[in-house]
């Protein structure tokens, strides 16, 4: 991982003595265990700043809208995928972009982290696949492979799907990793029996918003449960509401979701809702053909009409 | 979006989409017909209905 880290910030000190970004986006280290955050570089010499570890979950794509900048960005898979997103939804140009790719080994989840260690993690470090937790009752070793997080445990896109340079070598990919048991699970249930287990998943809710804001996909300017006039859904904790907020949630995802997971890390309740992007993706896959963010050369499913369309939802 | 729906526990049958011009009336009467008669079967609805609020 360190080796990433060195190739990250030679890379963006290039890129910056040479004039070719203005800023570069990136991680540092944040000042709690497990919270790398977001940083903007723009003078070389801060580039020693960049850090590239297990905790790097946040999507940087996040972070590139609505700018005027050229901007370099460290990027794994999935964070990628949403570039290219952006580019065809025309959020960001092409050319503004400079994209250091990153094949990626998964992120560490750091509520599995906290579960495991005795008391308060103090320093989590990795070396050679495995995860060494210091916490308040003493140190501990855990596979890497059992600490990452969900949606990185069933990848299929781990490198880079658009790249400018990479920061190191690419990575093997595994695609025959069931991506989609969980929701079979569901699919698989009646539908009171649905109702309610979506009822249980959302009833710690707090509507606090940190899933919709931790989503690259999310840019509107007034999200819809901001509007007021006419307001389309209520504010509180009505459960009603919070599931409608999932519901259209999930929905404005539907054939643009890369499961990247920034929804359910950014969840301070924990609330699995990828159940609900999940759904859609698989929709997507198993209806279109489709994986959002694979290619610049193809529009989505949700803004073309093809004649052999699936209609059968249709009277 | 009716897969989600149902995905989440609406009950199928409860969601409809059809496209009628507006010359095609009997078509119209048949999708209304089955519509309501397959509402009907289900019963009213018990969920995505806001209640009062509960008071502390």
């Amino acid at each position: 991982m360190n080796a990433m880290t060195d190739k990250i910030r030679q890379i963006a000190r290039r890129l910056l003595e040479e004039g070719k970004v203005d800023m570069v986006v990136g991680f540092r280290k944040g000042t709690v265990p497990m919270m790398s955050e977001p940083c903007f570089i723009k003078d070389s010499a801060r580039v020693d700043a960049l850090v590239w570890d297990g905790n790097c979950g946040i999507n940087l794509a996040n972070y590139l809208t609505r700018r005027k900048e050229r901007m370099a960005v460290v990027a794994k898979g999935c964070d990628t995928r949403n570039i290219v997103t952006h580019i065809i939804e025309n959020q960001i140009r092409r050319e503004q972009v400079y994209i250091i790719g990153v094949p990626c080994q998964g992120m560490i989840d750091k509520r599995k982290v906290k579960n495991l260690a005795d008391g308060e993690v103090l320093s989590v470090e990795e070396k050679d696949g495995k995860v060494v937790v210091t916490a308040g009752g003493g140190e501990k070793s855990f596979d890497r492979t059992a600490l990452l997080q969900d949606n990185c445990a069933i990848c299929h896109h781990k490198n880079p799907a658009l790249s400018d340079e990479l920061a190191g070598e690419l990575v093997r990919e595994n695609p025959d990793v069931d991506r989609y048991e969980d929701v079979r699970k569901v699919e698989a249930m009646g539908a009171a029996e649905k109702w309610k287990f979506f009822d249980e998943l959302l009833s710690t809710c707090i509507r606090c918003y940190a899933c919709r804001n931790a989503c690259p996909l999310c840019y509107c300017p007034t999200c819809f449960v901001d509007e007021s006039k006419p307001q389309w859904v209520g504010k509180g904790q009505d459960p009603t509401d919070t599931r409608t907020f999932h519901f259209l949630r999930a929905f404005h995802c539907a054939g643009r979701c890369t499961d990247c997971g920034s929804c359910e890390r950014a969840c301070p309740m924990g609330i699995p809702v990828r159940q609900f992007t999940k759904k859609l993706e698989k929709d997507a896959k198993e209806l279109f053909g489709w994986e959002a963010g694979m290619t610049l050369d193809a529009r989505p499913p949700l803004d073309t009409f093809r004649p052999d369309d699936p209609g059968a939802f249709i009277k | 979006m009716k897969g989600l729906l149902e995905h989440m526990g609406i009950e199928p049958g409860r969601l409809h989409f059809s496209w009628i011009s507006s010359a095609e009336s009997t078509k119209f009467v048949d999708v209304v017909s089955q519509v309501t008669e397959s509402v009907k079967a289900l019963g009213p609805a018990q969920n995505f209905i806001k209640r009062e609020p509960k008071v502390a």
